[in-house]
């Protein structure tokens, strides 16, 4: 599940001591990650079950110098943090449900002008109000398409407040990469249960910061792509830069076009870009895999509950087997093909109606049953109901 | 013809322009720069930020570091923005629906915590960019395509709005007064707090159109028939005022800045942490 050697939680041979480790919330884990990693900028507006990254985020991010700001809607909130990230700061807004509605169109800005922020979602049910205090995970679908318009989408979904810690590390990191937003996808459950998290030591971390111009001022083109990352590097205002940032399809000199070929060009890099770095994006987790005749493909909070199934199922002598999507999108499909290959079914256990069943089935392009199991009640579901669900179709 | 210096602060790329010829958003473009020239300001140091509309292509048309956001939000990025980096001089231009419609709540509040953004509002009493409907500004009784019988509700006073909402600097005139415009500009960016500038001008094409004042030379002398300094509106009754517009600073006071009150905050969260 790590994707390289620097995100392996420390090997100390005396083992943890006090500092290192914390029992946090998820909310708080995901705050204190998003410092380590180098946020210095927050701008949001309260949401049950977000709230809390906010209320940490106020109270620290003084402390370092960086800057929290209340607005006064989610609008404002996404805005106010593309506004600080194109003055150079790294920033993150966090949110629940109605709030991630709202942040859609500004969104899709920050996708098009290629601006690095982290946004947060803590899922909780429902459309509309729903339920703020339940989880769900009924996001997922306008994770990957809720602003209008194509772009390639990097979104991740914790299962544990030590990940809530370690990708909001990872969040920003291949937000700055990619100049582009970054979404993690939490849920209700994990981000308001308490685990204990091993920490990461600040002077070990290797954090990535966006690629600044290396020419001079009156050389900057600001959206010429580097050849091999397909990424423009970025100044900063304030960095003696003059540049022009905007929502409409811009050439590379970031002027407005209506040229076919430029907005083609331009359209198919943000795509292409995301395409290309896919490797250094997607993570995923897998147990039990050999020989797997079910395989339990789950995420997020329901992740838990399916890897406790399995492990049930293999002890009962059932071939069960565990994939679970850390980065939703791009979703690991490839990787997901190809472990599954001869498995006679592939569950989906969700907390919604069937979203990420309908991405498993095209990648399994019929090559093995696939059934999705929904559950909408706003609770999470229990081991032994997916346990149940993989003996009836062994 | 524009001055030297005043040229230098042009994007020629950019151009040719998609105002209509006559716009007075040219005007008041003019106006903003010569401010920005008398007041020595540093192209890679000035931030011009805008929302969508006619008006807000301004950003596009000006030599500094641009923002052209989405309909409505624009004071919201200039917030983060100002807020990240407060030595930047962040100036706003907005429509009159981009401010007072979609975008009323930021402004409001953008007014309530007084952070140290100048706001320029190219007030046309209309949606000039999706072509000519109504908009929080347009009085009641004009025509639009949204109020093909009239439109039956009240108008808004941008500037007692900012007022109200706790602006630092608050000014009103037209593009008959360039100069004026000017001045103000200048003062709104010398103010340490969020300063409005309102700017009075014509949509000849989509406004002027529907309401007698077709071209763009029928509307300076409209805007110098009705405009009444301040001063001397005072002495006038309400009828006498009805229909004018009342041009001069109505406010100009000191209080705490935005982005000052919180470097407050950092002095003592770092005392505490
Ligand atoms: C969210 C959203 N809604 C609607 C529009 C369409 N739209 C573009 S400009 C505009 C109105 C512009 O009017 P104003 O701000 O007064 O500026 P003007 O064009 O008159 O200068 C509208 C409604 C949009 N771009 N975005
Ligand atoms: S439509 Fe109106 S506001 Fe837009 S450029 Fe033409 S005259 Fe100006």
């Amino acid at each position: 599940m790590f994707s390289d050697e620097r995100d392996r939680p420390e090997q100390r041979p005396a083992g943890p001591t006090a500092r290192d480790v914390a029992f946090w919330q998820g909310n708080t884990a995901l705050a204190h990650g998003a410092l380590l990693a180098g946020c210095n900028f927050f701008g949001g507006y309260p949401i049950t079950p977000s709230t809390e990254i906010a209320e940490v985020m106020a109270e620290e991010l003084p402390k370092i110098g960086g800057k929290f700001i209340q607005m006064e809607d989610e609008i404002g909130g996404i805005a106010a943090v593309i506004g600080a990230s194109i003055a150079g700061a790294k920033a993150l807004t966090a949110t629940s449900g109605p709030g991630f509605s709202l942040k859609q169109e500004n969104l899709g800005l920050a996708y098009i002008a290629e601006i690095p922020i982290v946004v947060v979602d803590v899922m909780r049910g429902g459309p509309s109000t729903g339920v703020p205090t339940k989880t769900a995970q009924q996001d997922v679908m306008q994770a990957r398409w809720g602003t209008h318009g194509d772009h390639g989408t990097i979104c991740y979904a914790p299962s544990s407040v030590q990940e809530c810690y370690d990708l909001a590390i990872k969040a920003f990191d291949m937000a700055e990469r990619f100049r582009q937003p970054v979404l993690i996808l939490s849920d209700e459950v994990v981000g308001h249960m308490r685990e204990k998290v091993t920490k990461k030591d600040p002077n070990k971390l290797k954090i990535v910061n966006r690629v600044r111009p290396s020419v001079p001022p009156d050389k900057f083109t600001p959206y010429e792509a580097d050849p091999v990352t397909k990424v423009p590097a970025m100044a900063a205002f304030g960095d003696g830069y003059s540049w022009h940032v905007t929502g409409l399809t811009t050439n590379d000199w970031g002027f407005p076009t209506n040229n076919p070929s430029e907005i083609e060009k331009k359209m198919l890099r943000l795509v292409n870009k995301i395409d290309k770095g896919r490797k250094e994006i997607v993570e995923y987790e897998m147990e039990y895999m050999d020989g797997a005749n079910v395989i339990v493909v789950a995420y997020g909070s329901v992740g838990r509950s399916a890897l406790r199934a399995v492990r049930d199922a293999r002890t009962r002598g059932i071939p069960a087997g565990f994939f679970r999507p850390v980065t939703l999108w791009p979703f690991p499909g490839e990787e997901l093909a190809r472990m599954a290959l001869g498995a006679k079914i592939i569950l989906v256990p969700e907390l919604n109606c069937g979203q990420m069943v309908l991405e498993v089935e095209r990648v399994i392009r019929g090559r093995s049953e696939v059934r999705g199991m929904s559950l909408v009640n706003g609770e999470l579901f229990k081991p032994s109901a997916i346990r149940r669900m993989i003996e009836e179709v062994a | 013809m524009p001055s030297t210096e005043v040229l230098g602060w042009l994007r020629t790329r950019f151009m040719p322009h998609i105002w209509c010829p006559g716009c007075g958003h040219g005007v008041i473009m003019h106006a903003l720069i010569r401010a920005l020239v008398e007041l020595n300001k540093d192209k890679t140091q000035t931030v011009i930020a805008s929302g969508i509309g006619c008006s807000s292509r301004m950003a596009g048309y000006i030599n500094a570091c641009t923002l052209h956001s989405t309909h409505g939000r624009s004071l919201a990025f200039a917030t983060g923005v100002k807020l990240h980096k407060p030595e930047l001089t962040v100036v706003d231009v907005m429509g009159d629906g981009d401010c007072s419609a979609i975008g009323g709540n930021h402004f409001i509040h953008a007014c309530r915590r007084n952070i140290d953004i100048t706001a320029v509002i190219m007030n046309n009493n209309i949606y000039g960019m999706t072509g000519g409907q109504a908009s929080p500004t347009t009085p009641a009784g004009a025509w639009a395509s949204t109020t093909p019988y009239g439109a039956i509700d009240p108008s808004f006073d941008l500037c007692k709005l900012a007022e109200g909402a706790g602006a630092s600097y608050v000014a009103r005139t037209t593009i008959a007064n360039p100069k004026q415009a000017e001045t103000f500009i200048m003062n709104g960016i010398r103010k340490k707090g969020f300063s409005v500038i309102e700017v009075v001008t014509h949509c000849h094409t989509q406004f002027g159109r529907k309401n007698d004042r077709r071209l763009p030379i029928d509307n300076y002398r409209y805007f110098k028939e009705v405009s009444v300094p301040l001063t001397k509106s005072k002495t006038m009754t309400p009828e006498e005022l009805a229909g004018k517009v009342v041009c001069g600073e109505f406010v100009d006071k000191d209080v705490p800045e935005y982005t000052e009150q919180y470097a407050k905050v950092i002095e003592s969260a770092r005392k505490k942490g």
